[in-house]
């Protein structure tokens, strides 16, 4: 038995035992979400205290480019609107149209992670090279991978948001929200690091 | 698999295995995954214990002659990795906390029994890999705190298994937290308001909301501390640029509040044992709630006391004393208020009260060495030495493992249905206590002293009293012995103790024993107050 059908069958029980409860999985998600938030809050912490404490070596290269994060920020931005709208078209029941802008935003998830990968190819530093070089790798890495899990999810969701048999609904619209929730989060930590690591 | 939310309707189909062996089963059920908490933690506890056995009859001598002096460090840093990670955290949170939450609440189970299940299954695979670490190029030698560059430059692939586990338990923990955030404020039954519930849903929203906030915050630490070690990045190595105190900040910012996550549990639990036992309502109940709370917030801006040698500014010293010296308030009220609970109370001296007054005798005097230890003079002093391990193994062991030892005396009827041999409990009792204070009172000295912590080796002026510690530690080793024996043969051959053998009045004791699966046969009962002895008990439904 699939995990689908299984929790399909907690719903059905629920309310044939006529025990309902309102639904909380989206209170654990932004539990979960804080959580994560002071995973990044560490690493900022970690970041700010090196800026202000550690001093680089000579000769260290600590300026960035500042078009393609830019670029991202703008990527990651849209990419939020869109998944809104695909949110209301799943409201209005146009299962088709949720799919074209789901299928989007991943798209310029995807963008963003090429964008990212671009920077790195062509930084003038390397991972072990200094502390900054190592800290920015950590930070933008760790987001990066938020950002794919993010985009992995946006397909599935995508996926089940298709017309026939798919399980995302306007009746359950669970899904939907708790990656649209996720995608955000992932965006405002990108704005925190876009102006601590860039801009600061 | 199928989930029982309705058991007459999915029993039959119901692939879960019947009877004892559902304890070894992905089982969804709160009541099965508390006890595979509970009784998971007592092997690791065991193992824990052996190594702390070995680490005492290594200091029965002033030489290194029991064991070399690099798996004296293996030997401690797991005594300290198990006995936090894998016996205390897990019990005093997991087991006891899925086993009565949903009863206290008034739910049928926790909020996401999944989650629940995953939480538990992420624990015996990481603590397997930990003790295994041994046996691969051995385990890591850096103790619990793994600071760097110790944890750098010692063997790496201990040390790195260390992490893994390390990041495995703290998300098993994080898991545990969010499901008691969600269970607490979600799932309480309707008409349940938060101040009528009982003490221990507080404090495991307390604890919940300190793991939730500072665990993350360890798992980011541990990540960056591998890079340090794999892939040669220098955040915390001073030879590439990096900065050891940042690791030692990070750290602490979780393990500070790890103690009041070992430790504020114990405190819940003790409120819900005290007032049965005194047969007087919990003194204070609001005074209580809000010192938890009060505990959860101080709790998180206290962590650099533990870095008062690490070059910290005069100013982070200030603000650390300070600190540290207002939690003292919201814990004395506590003590006053269990004290208060006992007074003129018509007290049953039974195993379950015994452990908890010698919880309250040990961590009142954990509890004093803990503010001289706030202070900077003296802690500079005491640093590093004796006189830390005392005083943390009164809060953690004094503390937490004899209320683990007295929730356990007082929900054993409820789990199983059979009473508990009060004669061996009160042998158990003895033997703890005496072993415990003969064991640790003794290095209190020896840190004032100066016998430095985590050394195999030391001056030969301190044999004899460090003997007379391991004598107690002996004692501690030997005190497990009458435990087992009186819970293998209560279980078979117990007398049977009915639903209410302590005529409680918290939600648990208003169902079987032991209670069916889904917890109430009907609706569950609305226990408005939890601690209403000595007044009349028909006002509630």
């Amino acid at each position: 038995m699939t995990t689908l059908d299984s929790s399909k069958e907690i719903q059905k029980n629920n309310s044939e035992v006529n025990e309902t409860h309102e639904d909380f999985r989206m209170f654990g998600l932004i539990t979960f979400l804080i959580a994560d938030g002071m995973t990044f809050a560490g690493f900022f912490a970690a970041y700010l205290t090196y800026k202000a404490v550690n001093p680089l070596p000579d000769g260290a290269i600590y300026e960035l480019e500042l078009p393609i994060p830019t670029l991202n920020t703008i990527l990651l931005l849209v990419s939020s609107a869109t998944f809104h709208k695909a949110g209301k078209a799943l409201l209005k029941d146009k299962n088709s149209d949720s799919q074209k802008w789901l299928f989007f935003t991943a798209f310029l998830g995807v963008i963003f992670l090429i964008c990212q990968l671009f920077e790195y190819f062509h930084l003038p530093f390397g991972l072990t090279d200094n502390l900054f070089a190592s800290t920015f790798y950590a930070l933008t890495g760790f987001h990066g991978l938020h950002v794919t899990l993010g985009t992995l999810m946006i397909l599935i969701i995508a996926w089940q948001s298709r017309i026939n048999g798919g399980r995302l609904t306007s009746q359950n619209m669970f899904p939907l929200e708790a990656v649209e929730l996720y995608w955000h989060f992932v965006d405002g930590i990108w704005v925190v690091l876009f102006i601590i690591l860039y801009l600061l | 698999m199928t989930i029982s939310i309705d058991p007459q309707k999915t029993h039959n189909e119901s692939l879960q295995p019947k009877g004892w062996l559902r304890y070894f089963s992905f089982s969804l059920d709160h009541k099965v995954i508390g006890i595979q908490y509970l009784v998971c933690g007592f092997l690791f506890y065991l193992i824990g214990g052996t190594l702390a056995s070995a680490i005492r009859i290594e200091l029965t001598s002033p030489m290194s002659d029991f064991m070399p002096r690099d798996v004296y460090n293996q030997v401690l840093t797991l005594h300290g990795t198990i006995m936090i990670f894998l016996w205390i955290v897990p019990v005093v949170n997991g087991a006891f906390g899925n086993y009565l939450i949903p009863f206290y609440v008034g739910a049928r189970d926790m909020a996401f029994p999944r989650l629940n299940a995953v939480a538990f299954w992420l624990i015996p695979p990481s603590g397997l890999m930990l003790v295994a670490s041994y046996f691969v190029e051995g385990a890591a030698q850096a103790g619990w705190t793994a600071y760097p560059p110790l944890s750098i430059t010692t063997p790496q692939s201990g040390q790195i298994i260390w992490i893994l586990s390390v990041l495995l338990l703290g998300g098993s923990s994080i898991f545990g937290g969010i499901n008691f955030i969600a269970t607490i404020i979600k799932l309480r039954r309707p008409g349940l308001k938060l101040m009528q519930l009982p003490m221990y849903c507080w404090a495991m929203l307390g604890t919940s909301l300190l793991v939730v906030l500072s665990t993350p915050v360890l798992a980011g630490t541990l990540i960056l501390l591998s890079f340090d070690i794999i892939a040669n990045t220098g955040f915390f190595n001073p030879v590439l640029g990096g900065n050891v105190v940042v690791y030692q900040h990070l750290f602490w910012f979780y393990s500070h509040p790890a103690v009041y996550i070992m430790v504020l549990p114990a405190f819940g639990l003790v409120s819900e044992i005290l007032p049965v036992h005194a047969r007087k309502p919990l003194f204070g109940y609001t005074t209580m709630v809000f010192s938890i709370m009060g505990i959860v917030v101080l709790g998180l801006v206290v962590w650099a006391h533990h870095m008062f040698t690490s070059g910290t500014p005069p100013w982070m010293r200030l603000f650390f004393t300070i600190a540290t010296a207002f939690i003292a308030v919201p814990t004395g009220i506590k003590f006053f208020n269990w004290v208060a609970t006992l007074w003129g109370g018509k007290i049953s001296i039974n195993s379950a009260m015994l452990f908890s007054c010698g919880f309250i005798i040990n961590f009142v005097f954990g509890g004093i060495t803990g503010v001289a230890l706030a202070q900077v003079p003296f802690d500079i002093h005491v640093h590093d030495t004796y006189f830390v391990v005392a005083h943390f193994h009164y809060i953690v062991y004094g503390g937490t493992v004899f209320i683990i030892f007295s929730s356990i005396y007082h929900w054993f009827p409820k789990v199983t249905g059979k009473m508990l041999s009060e004669k061996l409990g009160i042998l158990h009792f003895i033997i703890t206590f005496i072993g415990f204070n003969l064991c640790f009172a003794p290095q209190h000295w020896l840190g004032l002293n100066g016998m430095p912590r985590r050394v195999a080796e030391y001056d030969p002026q301190f044999q004899f009293v460090n003997q007379i510690s391991s004598l107690g530690a002996l004692l501690m080793a030997l005190s497990t012995i009458p435990f087992l024996i009186n819970v293998f043969l209560s279980v078979r051959n117990g007398k049977n103790a009915g639903d209410n053998p302590w005529n409680a009045l918290t939600p648990e004791w208003l169902t079987s024993s032991p209670p069916p699966v889904e917890n109430w046969k009907g609706e569950a009962p609305l226990v408005e107050e939890p601690y209403g002895y000595g007044k009349e008990i028909s006002e509630q439904k």
